[in-house]
């Protein structure tokens, strides 16, 4: 154990997990958001099909992460989830509303718009609740002897829920850019159209973050601010991803949109865990005081070492065998 | 009322991973029989079997889909009602659930949909392959989930260190002394699950005189296996019981609702336990049985439930019944599977309408036998969540309060009953529509990669098939 850091190399797996679940799961719950502003039905087809053949794999990486913190940081399962256990359950709902949406839409006659707006609402409360964990996260927890102590909704504060309100805009923004990436004529007219306003919501929500959380956690203050950190790099690409998205999408490019916007996503998620590292169950406790034994650690490292990169292989065969654009009559019809 | 959050995150913990289990209990079994089928026609090139798989294929999808969705929710249980578990068990659990989802959950996942979509777009042998990959899938995944459960039961290879179970031996934590015989016993349920699911379905189709030839070879088979797996679970789940006897006393004790340790103890058929008295109303029982079959001696001895003090022991009415439920239809399967053979003697299985009659009904009996039997051996358990080690009380997340707790049990019950009554819904639109015809090629190139839609079929009965654009 001398050699190598089973903690950290935990942390690095589980970070990936959590942003492959934001990025993926994120563009189609981003569709599901912006359902009931579409054009028409058949703009409505287009979107449902094409996430239609990757969402549950995408929402697989949501169970991965869920096991693998109690495998590898059971303090944060056991703290996380409690503490959040009205949110839990909202998001769960909502992924099986949306998730049976998927199934249904296509099936129903007469109670299609029920099914429209089971995917929509579903997707709606699963990004809120999404994005209210991660107001939670900065926020920190009532912890005490490695129990949660606090009560039900200590949650629920105003800035998770624009931490909250946040997230669904920045996945609509994702739900937009894969919009343009995957549809053709009226349908991406209407995703190039939504584009930039999404990507202002976004920025003023991360601007607002931004300036908020230092007053919300001193130890993220003085990371910042106590000397000028090498992390201010972090932003500067963030922002540096915002300029190119808003000059593609004016340049009615359709592949960049949505590299760009992954790009935002990927430099404000490490912006935030250079913010925390190495606490992990906010205020006090770190990777380490959360870890579960090494030789259970190092037990599950084994298996997953060597099974992750086949996953990854399958995922992005799947993506590749479903390439290109997406047009009304495919998917379900 | 003082709401009780123990009680509720019991009940809760109980109503969803029922739900749950319904669904793999019956894809376990499926997935093998589709991939014997697949194995059949790629053998013969016999286009029964190919109908077969592609009709039961449909069937698997929409089953599997309303398993996914219901077990996105059970990663999240333990962590939300039973934390304090979680914290102390995840050095094992935590593993355990992991390597579950990353051997099987990907597994299936992946070859799921070279299965459903893949036909006409990889070779038949690659599709025979992603058929025996998906029930491979299966089993891995039992085999991850019954360990964890089994070791619940009977904990091995773990001590526990200030409140915490550190796990001295992987290989003895695994393979803990009664995850053999369950992981057995919960194969072999499925296997009868799917096995008379089918016979039920195929006996449906006779009824009504429709595709007669591959549904007679589907009842024949099935009720060929049936007609060796229905008495050998008997026999594995009396070792199951000699384990239990074994490892946990008490159990067996409120199974056979024996309230003090004796020999010559009867095999009761009925009686109402009363918990408060100590004792049983209204017994009737054969003499000596039950020291015959948990002794294989008359004089033997059978454990009472009184050698635990009162708050240590299970809630017996409740074991006791839920026992009784598994073994009457247990054996009622090997009647009906014995009936068939009689019937299959005299030239008349396929005609008898009044037998074919009783497999359609039969067809939910697995279910309700294989909910009895996680009702003995889960509450059976009780007051242990880790037996012996940890209770329920101390397993219960200490900040949760009784009106969170009722907050989501109301829910998930509202949930599942809307996910509950499409899912049947639609199921029995997609036998009612029956196999496709002979000669139809489905146009599988332009359907998305989904379970549920490999299931061509409209919601509602208005609309026409799509399948046959």
């Amino acid at each position: 154990m001398e050699f190598f850091d089973l903690s950290i190399i935990w942390a690095l797996i589980i970070g990936f997990g959590v942003i492959m679940y934001v990025l993926m799961d994120g563009f189609d719950l981003g569709l599901g958001i912006l359902y009931p502003f579409a054009p028409d039905e058949t703009s409505r087809d287009v979107m449902m099909n094409s996430v239609a053949p990757v969402w549950d794999g995408n929402e697989t990486w949501l169970v991965l992460g869920g096991a693998g913190l109690l495998g590898a940081f059971p303090l944060v399962y056991s703290v996380f989830l409690p503490a959040l256990y009205i949110g839990v359950f909202l998001m769960l709902a909502g992924l099986i509303f949306r998730g049976i949406a998927f199934e249904f839409r296509f099936k129903a006659r007469r109670s299609r718009r029920w099914w429209n707006r089971a995917f929509c609402w579903g997707s709606a409360v699963a990004a809120f609740a999404q994005g209210a964990v991660v107001g939670a996260y900065i926020q920190g927890f009532a912890v005490e002897d490695f129990t949660y102590v606090g009560g039900a909704l200590d949650w629920l504060t105003p800035f998770t829920v624009l931490t909250g309100l946040g997230l669904m805009i920045g996945y609509a923004l994702l739900g937009a850019t894969w919009l343009i990436l995957k549809s053709e004529g009226h349908v991406q007219a209407w995703a190039y159209r939504i584009a930039p306003p999404l990507l202002v919501g976004v920025l003023a929500v991360f601007a607002t973050i931004s300036v908020w959380t230092p007053f919300v956690d001193g130890a993220v203050r003085s990371r910042w601010f106590d000397h000028l950190a090498v992390i201010w790099v972090l932003p500067a690409l963030a922002l540096g991803c915002a300029l190119w998205l808003w000059r593609a999408v004016r340049r009615r490019q359709e592949g960049q949109p949505f590299v760009a916007t992954l790009g935002l996503f990927i430099f404000t998620y490490l912006g935030l865990v250079a913010s925390k590292w190495p606490v992990i169950v906010p205020p006090d406790h770190t990777i380490w005081d959360a870890a579960s034994a090494p030789g259970s650690q190092l037990f599950l490292l084994i298996g997953v070492l060597f099974v992750i990169p086949i996953v990854l292989a399958y995922t992005a065969w799947t993506y590749w065998v479903f390439r290109g654009k997406v047009r009304p009559d495919d998917g379900y019809h | 009322m003082e709401l009780d959050p123990l009680l509720l995150s019991r009940l809760q913990f109980a109503f969803v991973v029922s739900f749950h289990a319904i669904f793999p209990v019956f894809t376990i079994g499926l997935a093998s029989y589709i991939a014997l089928l697949h194995g059949l026609f790629y053998r013969s090139a016999n286009p029964v079997w190919d109908r077969l798989a592609q009709f039961w294929t449909r069937v698997f999808a929409v089953v599997f889909g309303m398993g996914v969705v219901s077990g996105i929710v059970m990663s999240f249980q333990f962590g939300t009602n039973w934390s304090h578990f979680s914290q102390a068990a995840a050095n094992f659990l935590g593993p355990m659930l992991s390597y579950e989802v990353v051997t099987a959950f990907f597994l299936e996942a992946a070859f799921l949909g070279v299965l459903l979509f893949g036909r006409g777009k990889v070779p038949q042998g690659v599709h025979l392959f992603a058929a025996l990959m998906v029930a491979l899938g299966t089993f891995i995944s039992s085999f991850w989930i019954l360990a964890a459960n089994s070791w619940m039961q009977t904990p091995a290879g773990a001590v526990l260190v200030d409140g915490q179970f550190r796990v001295t031996d992987w290989f003895e934590a695994i393979f803990n002394p009664s995850f053999p015989w369950r992981f057995a016993h919960m194969v072999m349920a499925s296997f009868l699950t799917g096995g008379f699911v089918v016979a039920g379905v195929s006996a449906w189709y006779l009824l009504i005189g429709r595709d007669v030839e591959a549904n007679r070879r589907a009842l024949s088979m099935c009720l060929w296996l049936l007609l060796v797996l229905a008495p050998a679970q008997a026999v594995v789940g009396d070792f199951h019981g000699l384990n239990t006897l074994e490892h946990q006393p008490t159990k067996v004790a409120a199974m056979e609702g024996n309230w003090e340790r004796d020999s010559h103890v009867p095999l009761l058929l009925f009686a109402i336990p009363d918990q408060q008295a100590q004792t049983n109303r209204l017994e009737v029982g054969i003499p000596s049985l039950a020291s015959v079959i948990l002794a294989h001696d008359p004089a033997g001895e059978v454990p009472g439930i009184s050698e635990v003090s009162p708050q240590e022991q299970p809630p017996v009415w409740l074991v006791f019944w839920s026992f009784r439920v598994m073994v009457g239809l247990g054996l009622l399967m090997i009647a009906v599977v014995v009936a068939g053979l009689w019937l299959r003697r005299g030239g008349r299985l396929y005609s008898h309408r009044g037998f074919l009659q009783v497999l359609r009904v039969m067809s939910i009996a697995p279910f309700v036998a294989v909910l009895a039997g996680w009702i003995v051996t889960e509450s059976g358990r009780a007051p242990w969540l880790v037996y012996g080690m940890m209770t329920h009380a101390e397993g219960v997340t200490p900040s949760l309060t009784g009106g969170m707790a009722l907050f989501t049990l109301v829910g998930y019950v509202a949930v599942y009953a809307v996910v509950f009554w499409a899912g049947v819904y639609y199921l029995t639109r997609v036998v009612r529509e029956g196999m496709l015809p002979e000669a139809s090629e489905p146009g599988s190139a332009e359907h998305a990669k989904r379970p549920f839609s490999a299931a061509h079929v409209s919601f509602e009965s208005d609309a026409s098939p799509t399948w046959k654009e």
